[in-house]
């Protein structure tokens, strides 16, 4: 009995997580294509992506689920360009990674497809759903885990939003600062370029007419 | 245990289906999204560019029967709302075919579904107690607070990169004057004197 509500439980859970797969926008994919998706987020923020892909059947004439040996290959940078993440997935898969630095983050996924047969001049229809900090909490778990009751957990639920929100207003200072920084830079080289500028005229002008000065006069012309 | 199940499967179902993307849509290029959508779904969706170029783009959504829902060209960011009136494949494409050689950056959100985002799907059908309905209007509460956010991030990103762009021009070109003023300079000069070498002889002779 015990062992029969864990599977149960267990087969729930993961009757969930496929449901959750289900429906999602899709877009295709070339067979060495790859295709990037860019996600700014603030320190701290999980991100649970899942996709699942469908080739296309020519017997058929549809988009049937795809083989076994096609895979995906999914790659995820940090705003430093350091690569946080890059594993290859089979062809229907989660990927999850939390940020430790605030700015964009890059998701590159890929076929893993060697054998140009497999797509046979077609394209690949990749499902992808992407979620992010509080919207990647499964409230399902939270709840069984913690034992909540509907309000605590409603309540929960406004807590994550409030970190979340939190979070980005912090992030939001960070930018400022950077943005604040451009615009000075801006600002002094204008400035100090047109400076410049303006002296190096008046000294070409002044050479020019003393160099043409002392060269007419050699040219006995003035 | 079994209702504890079917209400954790319901919790799914009455949640509010969306996805948020950022893409990059290379020059000369077109990207359409899918999805597939019942009869009577309002669905809605919303895409700002975020760089490239003059930070507009094209945008088109289709029916599965091919009919143009919405077209508008070179749109730096708008939004649309429609209810479906068939069930099937709706398309939405971006189109970056009349630019040559930017990129550009592309954020969409496209949201689905007509019930709000629950978390028990128990006390659907039940009134609410004060606490409750209390917080489900939090809920909302924050969910247009983090909306907001979303558009000034993306509006704060679209403007630091122009400045970036700004920086990046205003260095280019100060450096090319100063070169095209020294070329130019001394250009006018050696012309000068070429000019009078040559009549050297004729001038001479004339006065």
């Amino acid at each position: 009995p015990a062992a029969g509500r864990m599977f149960a439980a267990a087969g729930i859970l993961l009757l969930n997580v496929f449901y959750s797969v289900v429906s999602s926008l899709y877009f295709h994919i070339g067979e060495t294509e790859k295709k990037c998706f860019i996600e700014e987020i603030p320190d701290e923020t999980m991100i649970i992506g899942n996709y699942r892909t469908q080739l296309y059947d020519k017997q058929r004439e549809e988009y049937l689920p795809a083989t076994q040996g096609l895979g995906m290959f999914v790659e995820v940078r940090d705003p430093d360009d350091k690569v946080i993440l890059s594993r290859q997935y089979g062809s229907e898969g989660r990927f999850t990674f939390t940020s430790h630095t605030p700015g964009e983050h890059q998701i590159c996924l890929h076929s893993n497809s060697s054998k140009f047969s497999l797509f046979a001049g077609g394209l690949l229809r990749v499902h992808l759903d992407i979620q992010v900090g509080e919207h990647a909490n499964n409230y399902a778990e939270i709840a069984a885990k913690d034992k909540l009751t509907e309000l605590q957990l409603r309540v929960r639920q406004l807590v994550e939003q409030v970190d979340q929100i939190q979070k980005e207003q912090n992030y939001q200072r960070y930018r400022e600062e950077r943005f604040r920084q451009t615009s000075e830079s801006t600002n002094q080289r204008v400035l100090w370029w047109s400076i410049v500028q303006t002296l190096i005229l008046v000294a070409i002008g002044i050479w020019q007419m003393r160099h043409l000065k002392s060269f007419f006069e050699a040219k006995k012309l003035v | 245990m079994l209702y504890l199940g079917l209400s954790c499967l319901l919790l799914h179902v009455l949640v509010v289906f969306g996805t948020e993307l950022t893409f990059e849509l290379p020059d000369n290029e077109k990207e359409c999204f899918y999805e597939e959508l019942e009869k009577d779904v309002r669905f809605d969706f919303d895409f700002q560019v975020i760089s490239g170029g003059n930070y507009d783009v094209d945008c088109f959504v289709i029916d599965p029967l091919d009919n143009v829902l919405y077209n508008e060209k070179k749109k730096q960011y708008d939004s649309f709302s429609h209810t479906t009136d068939m069930k099937g494949v709706y398309k939405v494409c971006f189109s970056n075919e009349f630019s040559t050689f930017t990129d550009k950056t592309v954020y969409l959100d496209f949201r689905h579904g007509d019930e709000e985002p629950l978390l028990e799907s128990m006390t659907r059908s039940s009134a609410l107690t004060q606490m409750e309905s209390s917080c489900v209007s939090l809920h909302e509460i924050l969910n247009s607070v983090a909306e907001s956010q979303t558009w000034y991030r993306l509006r704060e990103a679209h403007d630091r990169i122009k400045a970036e762009h700004l920086l990046e021009r205003v260095s280019y070109w100060s450096i090319g004057e100063t070169i095209l003023l020294f070329v130019i300079g001394i250009g006018q000069v050696i012309m000068l004197r070429s000019f009078f070498s040559d009549k050297k002889g004729s001038l001479a002779a004339t006065t």
